[in-house]
């Protein structure tokens, strides 16, 4: 095989193929269909379609990431509209608790003021039945002493006056 | 390829640049602009290769992308992000020609680093024709963008006046200089890589060194992997820089 292609690259120098002129025409000719070949298939069918599947996928990515950031505003407003929820119900949850107490304190007043009233009424006719008590012993006093006079006076031997006796000892008791 | 057969057979032939040899597929004849040759078929591969990476890889237009779409997808954006970076946003335009020239020279360079295979751009022609064809289209794009006033990217008004002839000078060898550059840059390095790798391989055959060799092929065959990607990225960019130029000449 050597000896064959030495026959081709004699005319040149035989050390370089590459300067041997005489396949110059045949190299720059298939060079040139070869590139004219590789441009037409690249300008046709490969560039613009890597190209559209390159801008596909960079917009569906962008779309992606403008949804991604609509949720996350979403999720922001929910929790918003969470803690506002939450807010209320304290705020509601205060005043419930706090007209209860009120409720409670008016009842409780009011409560109070029945039972005053009717303890001041049974203190009332506690003291008429103690005073009536007491009018009642204070006149048996009196009998008491008055008979015990009498008996006293009849018993010294004096005469039974019972008229006298009576005022002696009622102005004694009075006095 | 010879090479091996007959380091075999006895005693070290180095025929490192024999894997380079333009040759006709079928037959044996003389080599015209249209026959069929090895250039052909590896170019071809480099095609489908692209048609596998970029159009297969993308069929199912996935959402999430498989493993074989991310590989186009990073590609593209690659490319684009270089384009748009380096270049500016105005030159977005252009990202089809910049991509094709990429994918056609990585796709060929990995492709050249199975064993084996044909580098096709590991010839000066290839490169050359690439090189200028860049040069000549942002030249021209240059002109017509800018009109005369793309001259103004040779004449530095930030420089001091007295200089300005002198560094014109220089600007305009540096300009006329990056198609060759360009070119050989490419080439060089696919070339000495392979090169390299093969005289390694012709010493194996002396069963001494054959470890040391084998160890050595499998760490220049790392840094050509590293170099195929690298060198595409180089061609890219540097079209870019210079697309650059053409639609921005005032520095």
């Amino acid at each position: 095989m050597a000896t064959k292609t030495s026959t081709a690259t004699d005319a040149a120098t035989p050390g370089m193929p590459q300067l041997d002129f005489s396949t110059f025409g045949n190299q720059i000719f298939w060079l040139v269909v070869t590139l004219v070949v590789i441009y037409l298939i690249l300008s046709r069918v490969a560039l613009p379609r890597i190209a559209a599947v390159l801008a596909e996928r960079s917009g569906t990515i962008s779309n992606d990431v403008a949804a991604a950031e609509d949720l996350k505003a979403k999720a922001i407003a929910a929790e918003e509209a969470y803690n506002q929820a939450l807010t209320d119900a304290r705020a509601e949850a205060a005043k419930i608790v706090a007209m209860t107490k009120a409720d409670m304190k008016a009842e409780l007043d009011a409560a109070i003021a029945k039972a005053d009233a009717e303890i001041s009424q049974k203190a009332a006719e506690s003291e008429k039945v103690i005073n009536d008590i007491r009018a009642s012993a204070l006149e048996s006093v009196e009998e008491v002493a008055k008979s015990t006079a009498l008996a006293l006076v009849s018993a010294l031997g004096g005469k039974e006056d019972t008229d006298a006796v009576d005022v002696a000892v009622s102005t004694e008791i009075k006095g | 390829m010879a090479s091996e057969v007959q380091s075999e057979g006895g005693g070290l032939v180095f025929q490192p640049m024999d894997q380079f040899v333009v040759k006709p597929l079928f037959g044996d004849g003389s080599i015209q602009w249209y026959t069929v040759t090895n250039v052909t078929l590896w170019m071809a591969l480099a095609v489908v290769a692209i048609v596998v990476i970029l159009v297969l890889g993308t069929a199912r237009r996935a959402m999430v992308p498989s493993r074989s779409q991310s590989i186009g997808e990073l590609a593209y954006g690659f490319i684009y992000k270089m384009v748009e970076d380096v270049a500016g946003k105005d030159a977005v335009g252009y990202f089809p020609y910049i991509m094709t020239l990429f994918m056609f020279i990585v796709c060929a360079n990995f492709l050249g680093l199975i064993p084996m295979s044909f580098t096709t751009t590991s010839h000066i022609a290839v490169t050359a024709v690439m090189a200028m064809a860049v040069f000549l289209s942002v030249t021209l794009l240059g002109f017509v963008k800018n009109g005369m006033s793309f001259l103004s990217l040779f004449w530095i008004s930030s420089a001091p006046l007295a200089l300005r002839p002198i560094l014109a000078l220089i600007e305009v060898i540096s300009y006329f200089v990056r198609p060759v550059s360009h070119s050989i840059r490419l080439a060089g390095n696919m070339m000495a890589g392979h090169a390299v790798i093969k005289v390694f391989a012709a010493f194996a055959g002396v069963a001494v060194i054959a470890p040391l060799s084998v160890l050595a092929i499998t760490a220049i065959y790392a840094l050509e992997i590293l170099v195929s990607f690298i060198q595409a990225y180089v061609f890219a960019i540097l079209t870019c820089v210079y697309l650059k130029d053409a639609l921005h000449p005032h520095h």
